[in-house]
């Protein structure tokens, strides 16, 4: 087997069995009920990832994402609520935001050579500052376009309810599947995270891509952001502190190599799918403390982190080579 | 040298490159015709690399031009020399190590349709050109799941697939074995008869000999001449790689009879696999060991078993009779050896620290932490070994990287000294400075001698090693092959055991 597939595997096999155990014990858990609100709930934390993937993939990391989520909610809230704009006029105006912040920090990281940790960093005290000048206090949404969308949902079998935000998180898992595999685009992160020398030899353009590697995850962000505002209908400048660990364990533990080049958009789902699980599982317990999820989730981080030490050490295999004369 | 620009694919003419005061390349003519392989030759510093970086595009000529099948033509990078047909393999392969093959090939040129890559297609076209290279093999798998050989022949095909004209192979075949090598020099064959022009860098004589039509040799940033190499034997070629002034009669410099002390330093059996091959070597005092060979023979390799920078898998070492251990510089300096590498601003000059924090570094690290010495300690040290060995600075708390090379020289030389050595191991001592400082350097050498050190020199400058040693002894492939003595100290004799039999390299695992 490809050897970056392998802490993908080692992932959905641990949710299968996680899974199938969590239903041994409450059969409850088995109903498309349950799935759908995996979806729901998780949406924001599932698009930040699809973003931060990318960013992991090319070798860097970007702690905005949290920040650029929470200052996301106000803003909307601030242009619907005060400025009378539609939501849908809002949401491009807060995507658009979100887009130049993340090509600003891009263009930061490339140009003036600053790693990622920093630039964005100061991207997240920048947006969580910027959100609670905003409004410091929360924002309750009120419009009928928010009552619309949380009304809408597909209907599965067993009264699971796919919402909109759960589809859009689900689009935008596809297309991060194909963005990431079958594009130009996406080969250049690879080659970004492989070897940046080596890329940029080869032709790789490597301002282009790093600025648009982070224009990408700070995009998804505000998209998060907005998915975030509809899931609560309002806008908090301190809502989603901490997501932008969340994303990163997601993204770690669906088999992405912390230090770039190696892994899949699609472990992320099953990353941010497990954790849902985690969550899911303490929720019917009702006796164990929430913070257990996140025991739960530091201890399969570094498991994983444990894993792919080991699959990427060990020596590759030498495959086998046919010479011709 | 005048080529007719008919066959001439690539030429530089009167090529001058600056890095501060140092003329890196100065006035080189060069020209490569297509279909043969012309190798580049010269010593570290010749200003090949230099010269390849003008030729590919990743530095820019101080003067004199690049044509291009008779064009004048700039690069800007090597992107756009890649471009304009020219195509560079390097030792450490620049591609992808965590991407497939075939994505290797292809990157940046993949086919799309609607924006998506045809994944199917690039996985056959990549199968099908490797296959016009004899390679069968999983193109979907990762590239560091092959081989060396086989990363540098998709390099090869990359590089002509997208260049097509001119292919410059840099060492291609330092980390490959014997049966690697020759797979590798089939390839080139084939892309030979294909018309191209292939610049090939190596350290390995034979293989020259044995791949290439023509032969470039620089020196010391200087063109020393372009010869078929059928018309040339190894001994001229190492010739006009070492020695400018190589004189083919005697001066017998009358050290080589002096009289030298009893043993210092034993080094019995000593090698390490795959680097340097075991080896005898007795050090006397109050005498100098010259080390030669060529660039890659195992001299530095050697020097670094005996300082324990590197540990010997076998051997033994004997001081003054006694057994030691040597496996760790810390062992060697405190069994009274000194070392100053090869690579001064690598691994051996602080250059934000003063002139007096140099010399004392190693004194204080043999001290140990608790017995730091005071201040005027210090300065006295530090004043004692600048005059000593006549160290030019305007005073011993400016940095030390601005001092010039020679200088530079003497401070490490400096620090050996205080922490008064038995042993003083001198990689390419004169390596960097300038030519007027090098007689400077000899003299401190044969200064130290006569005090009662026991020396080993390496050195590439012929000259010098005559100059200075008693004993000269010859590295080649990895394995010492020659130890002269007496009147056989000559640059002729010496030049001739560098080249005799230029064995086969079977280089490290």
């Amino acid at each position: 087997m490809n050897r970056s597939l392998r802490p993908l595997a080692a992932t959905a096999i641990i949710f299968a069995l996680a899974y199938a155990a969590a239903i041994w014990q409450f059969p409850g858990l088995w109903s498309t009920r349950v799935l759908g609100n995996f979806l729901t709930d998780n949406a924001f934390l599932g698009i930040a990832a699809v973003g931060m993937t990318f960013v992991i993939l090319s070798g860097g990391i970007d702690l905005s994402v949290g920040a650029v989520i929470g200052f996301t909610t106000v803003l909307v809230a601030t242009l619907i609520m005060w400025g009378g704009l539609h939501p849908l006029v809002a949401f491009a105006i807060a995507l658009g935001v979100a887009a130049a912040f993340g090509a600003a920090m891009g263009a930061a990281i490339h140009y003036l050579k600053v790693p990622s940790f920093i630039v964005t960093l100061a991207g997240m005290f920048l947006a969580r500052g910027g959100a609670s000048v905003l409004s410091p206090d929360s924002i309750g949404i009120k419009h009928a376009f928010f009552t619309t969308v949380s009304k809408t949902y597909i209907l599965f079998p067993g009264g699971g309810r796919l919402t909109v935000i759960g589809g859009v998180m689900l689009l935008v898992f596809l297309f991060g599947i194909v963005l990431a595999h079958r594009t130009r685009f996406g080969s250049c992160v690879y080659a970004l995270g492989g070897s940046e020398t080596s890329a940029a030899l080869m032709g790789v353009p490597v301002a282009r891509t790093t600025i648009l590697i982070y224009t990408l995850s700070s995009t998804l962000a505000g998209l998060a952001g907005i998915v975030f505002s509809l899931y609560t209908s309002a806008g908090y400048s301190l809502s989603a502190v901490g997501v932008e660990l969340d994303a990163i364990a997601a993204v770690v533990i669906g088999g992405t190599l912390l230090t770039g080049g190696y892994g899949f958009v699609a472990g992320t789902l099953i990353g941010v799918m497990l954790q849902g699980l985690v969550q899911t599982y303490i929720v019917f317990d009702g006796t164990l403390s929430s913070w257990w999820t996140k025991i739960v989730i530091g201890a399969l981080l570094f498991m994983f982190i444990l894993l792919q030490r080991v699959v990427f050490s060990a020596t590759a295999p030498r495959r086998k080579v046919t010479w011709k004369a | 040298m005048e080529t007719d620009s008919a066959t001439a694919v690539l030429q530089a003419r009167g090529i001058v490159k600056i890095f501060g005061q140092h003329r890196a390349l100065d006035t080189v003519d060069f020209d490569l015709r297509t279909g043969e392989v012309h190798a580049l030759l010269g010593e570290n510093g010749a200003g090949k690399s230099t010269l390849i970086k003008i030729l590919t595009g990743a530095y820019q000529p101080d003067g004199g031009e690049v044509l291009l099948q008779g064009t004048p033509v700039s690069f800007r990078d090597p992107l756009q020399a890649q471009g304009y047909g020219i195509g560079t393999v390097y030792q450490e392969v620049n591609l992808l190590p965590n991407r497939s093959v075939a994505e290797n090939l292809f990157l940046g040129h993949q086919p799309t349709r609607w924006g998506l890559i045809r994944r199917r297609e690039i996985d056959e076209r990549a199968a099908a050109l490797l296959a016009t290279y004899g390679l069968e093999i999983d193109v979907r798998a990762e590239l560091s799941e092959y081989s060396v050989a086989v990363q540098q022949i998709v390099a090869i095909a990359r590089a002509v697939e997208l260049s097509g004209k001119v292919l410059v192979l840099d060492e291609p075949t330092a980390s490959l074995d014997r049966n690697e090598v020759d797979r590798l020099f089939e390839v080139v064959e084939r892309l030979k008869s294909r018309g191209l022009g292939i610049i090939f860098i190596t350290h390995f004589l034979d293989q020259v000999f044995r791949l290439s039509d023509r032969v470039t040799i620089l020196r010391n940033g200087r063109k020393i001449g372009t010869q078929p190499l059928a018309q040339v034997s190894t001994t001229d070629v190492v010739r006009m790689m070492l020695g400018k002034d190589v004189a083919f009669d005697h001066h017998p410099t009358g050290l080589s009879g002096a009289e030298r002390g009893i043993p210092r330093v034993t080094f019995k059996g000593m090698g390490k696999a795959g680097r340097v091959a075991p080896f005898d070597l007795t050090l006397h005092e109050g005498e100098v060991v010259g080390v030669a060979g060529l660039l890659g023979s195992g001299r530095t390799e050697m020097a670094r078993l005996m300082f324990g920078v590197d540990a010997a898998d076998q051997g033994s070492v004997e001081i003054n009779g006694r057994a030691v251990a040597v496996k760790t510089p810390a062992q060697a300096v405190a069994a009274g050896f000194g070392f100053c590498p090869e690579d001064r601003k690598l691994d051996g000059i602080f250059g934000d620290l003063s002139v007096r924090e140099n010399i004392i570094i190693a004194l204080q690290a043999k001290l140990g932490w608790f017995r730091a010495l005071n201040r005027d300690e210090q300065i006295e040290l530090a004043g004692r070994y600048a005059e000593a060995l006549d160290i030019r600075a305007a005073n011993h708390d400016m940095p030390v990287k601005l001092l010039s090379g020679g200088n530079q020289q003497k401070v490490i030389l400096a620090r050996w000294l205080a922490i008064d050595p038995s042993v003083l191991i001198l990689d390419e001592p004169t390596r960097g400075i300038d030519v007027g400082a090098h007689a400077e350097i000899v003299r401190t050498i044969n200064r130290l001698r006569e005090e009662g050190l026991a020396l080993l020199v390496i050195s590439s400058e012929l000259d010098e090693v005559v100059a200075y040693s008693n004993r000269v002894v010859v590295m080649r492939d990895r394995e010492m092959v020659a130890e002269l003595t007496g009147d056989d100290v000559a640059p002729d004799v010496i030049v001739r055991a560098i080249a005799d039999h230029p064995t086969r390299q079977e280089p490290s695992a």
